[in-house]
């Protein structure tokens, strides 16, 4: 550990992992502490000890809970978009030789009290419970622009300005109704909350084409999955760190950040041990004094013995309550998991609830989600604050992540994974192409 | 240059072992047929396919895991161990700690991996004879007690390196993987090209 590095990353969540990687594959010399004994920070996956270690301390595990490595439950529940972002990086730095995945069954929204299909075609709209048959000819009509719809050219937005106009204006253009404003602004372009109507439709407009083309790419839903849970990102971006070069320390305490006179990091100390570095990178637990606490998340992990019957009884499913639904600024995202996606044992089910918390009473507000998953034998429920850095890190060379937010996939990570790498280098992230184990079979040959 | 046979298998197998006991130089001699005295620590590729015929018409294809150097202070991941058919624990026989270290090694593996795992235990630096501090039947006899495979090896001469990986492949479970022909995803390939690509190539 005591030597020089390019840079030292603090923390093994999937923001300061898929860092690594690609700094270790850009020939930076890296060195990786976490002072927890397992992969994964905020965004790991727990076996049974480690939930009841976080959750229920001091008490026993049920026997009747089966193996602990059956279980991997995610500490923040998200899927992946087929189409987003981390499934870009993933294959291009080949980081899915290490990873299966697997497709999420269903996209759900709530409407008027019942949970319907998330409709991604045309056909899909005709059939759909959500909407009268008025609206669903209008509907149509706004998936059919949608299709033609290309990002770069301007001849293809229907004499729109999506720079200047807003989200209202388009849905206005398209008569669409306030409840189907409700599942396309909150399932599928997957806003938080209802600013996004005011401001530019471009950006929402693009998040819908996302998710329609990640439902084009595999057919049932606009998600895919990690089998063993979402903990196999960071470490599958850890193992690419360290084919490149990368070194890691697991369960290393970090004494000390040091700096220098004029303030820059210039390195670590983990007991008598000293690592330097002129570059760190690390999550918000390692800089308490450098970040800003924002919301406040609940996060209700949910044990189930049966499919969850207002998706279909899918083996997974995402299901969101979009905000105006129960009268919230916030939506509801619940995640259906099963023994499919190897985090359960068999015959068990995971729901895995979350939002923005807007009152003292957390969790009465996630009622609404819990009710669709009942009964429940086990329920864990936790309180997450969401830090972002108070700074760009340019001034002492301590650039630090944000925690992972409310929203129900990874298009917040890897944006930010962006951002520090343009913050550290100046530059645009650009992948290069990581050579397949076939090509680097016929390579060898 | 592998004839056509009739069974066929693909199965992952894991390194374990101390630092600088040879687990690169194995797999090295083993699928290269070469070795390197001043090899350095594991970079770049720590991923390598081999195929061993096991008899006339049975090959093995091992899908290869090195650690790549997440061992020296214990920074394994579960997903290393996750799905290994077989694993090669390798101690150096000119260092008497290193065979406790792989005795570690072995109970983890038994802990993380599946319970039908092979585990081959794997003297290594055979050549190095007069340095020996390991007598052979002392590992013999402890990997009989734990049910392990043992092979002294030379990754240097090549000594048993090929006989290690076929004692390995005829314990496997091949008519049962057989019928799989390539360890084939149960879910989706993220690599297909999307449907609708638009502009095609990103930049990301």
């Amino acid at each position: 550990m005591e030597e020089e590095y390019d840079v030292i990353v603090l923390g093994t969540g999937l923001t300061e992992c898929i860092l690594s990687g690609i700094f270790s594959v850009e020939g930076k010399k890296v060195l990786h502490i976490d002072r927890n004994d397992h992969y994964g920070g905020e965004s790991a996956s727990y076996n049974l000890t480690q939930i009841f270690n976080k959750f229920r301390p001091g008490k026993e595990v049920p026997q009747d809970l089966g193996r602990d490595r059956d279980w991997n439950v995610d500490m923040v529940p998200k899927f992946l978009m087929a189409n987003g972002e981390l499934t870009n990086i993933l294959v291009h730095t080949d980081v899915t030789r290490y990873i299966e995945f697997k497709q999420i069954s269903g996209s759900y929204v709530y409407r008027d009290g019942r949970v319907a299909k998330v409709p991604a075609t045309e056909m899909e709209a005709i059939r759909s419970p959500l909407m009268g048959i008025f609206e669903k000819r209008r509907m149509k009509k706004f998936f059919e622009w949608l299709a033609t719809y290309k990002a770069d050219d301007p001849s293809t937005f229907q004499g729109m300005d999506l720079d200047s106009m807003s989200m209202n204006e388009v849905y206005a253009k398209f008569g669409l109704e306030p409840g189907t404003k409700d599942f396309i602004g909150h399932a599928m372009a997957l806003q938080l909350d209802d600013s996004y109507l005011t401001m530019p439709a471009r950006e929402t407009v693009d998040r819908i084409v996302l998710y329609l083309q990640s439902v084009a790419r595999y057919g049932k839903s606009p998600y895919i999955y990690p089998l063993y849970g979402l903990g196999e990102l960071p470490q599958g971006f850890a193992r690419l760190s360290a084919i490149y070069g990368g070194t890691y320390m697991l369960d290393k305490p970090v004494d000390e950040i040091l700096y220098d006179d004029d303030g820059k990091f210039m390195g670590i100390r983990s007991g008598e041990e000293v690592a330097k570095a002129k570059i760190c990178i690390g999550d918000p637990t390692y800089f308490p004094s450098k970040v800003r606490a924002g919301d406040k998340v609940i996060r209700a992990i949910c044990v189930l013995k049966h499919p969850v019957s207002g998706c279909d009884n899918a083996d997974s499913a995402q299901i969101i309550i979009p905000q105006n639904q129960v009268g919230r600024k916030h939506d509801i995202y619940t995640t259906v998991l099963s023994s499919n996606h190897n985090v359960v044992p068999k015959d068990h089910y995971l729901g895995m609830v979350s939002t923005v918390i807007e009152t003292n009473a957390p969790h009465l507000e996630i009622e609404p989600a819990i009710k669709l998953l009942k009964p429940i034998s086990e329920t864990f429920m936790g309180i997450a604050t969401l830090y972002e850095p108070l700074e760009d890190g340019k001034a002492d060379n301590v650039y630090i992540s944000r925690s992972y937010d409310a929203t129900s996939h990874f298009e917040t990570t890897t944006d930010d994974v962006k951002n520090i790498y343009r913050r550290i280098t100046g530059k645009d992230l650009v992948l290069k192409k990581r050579p397949t184990v076939d090509e680097e079979q016929a390579a060898q040959a | 240059m592998t004839t056509p046979s009739t069974r066929y298998a693909q199965f992952k197998l894991v390194l374990l072992g101390e630092s600088a006991v040879g687990k690169s130089s194995l797999v090295h001699r083993f699928v290269k047929d070469s070795f390197d005295e001043y090899r350095e620590s594991t970079i770049g590729a720590a991923f390598l396919t081999q195929t061993v015929n096991v008899d006339e018409n049975t090959t093995v294809k091992f899908e290869i895991w090195d650690t790549a150097g997440q061992e020296r202070y214990k920074s394994l991941a579960p997903m290393y161990y996750r799905n290994a058919n077989c694993a090669v624990v390798v101690y150096d026989i000119t260092q008497a700690a290193s065979l406790d270290r792989a005795k570690a090694w072995v109970k983890e593996l038994q802990r993380q991996a599946n319970e039908s795992i092979v585990i081959a235990l794997a003297g290594n630096k055979l050549d190095l004879e007069s340095d020996r501090e390991v007598d052979t039947s002392v590992a013999q006899s402890y990997a009989d007690e734990a049910g392990l495979l043992f092979y002294e090896t030379s990754a240097k001469s090549g000594e048993n390196v090929l006989e290690l990986f076929t004692g390995i492949a005829k314990k496997l479970p091949i008519d049962a993987a057989a019928s799989r022909h390539r360890p084939v995803p149960k879910g989706v390939d993220l690599s297909k090209p999307s449907p609708s690509s638009g502009s095609g190539a990103c930049n990301c």
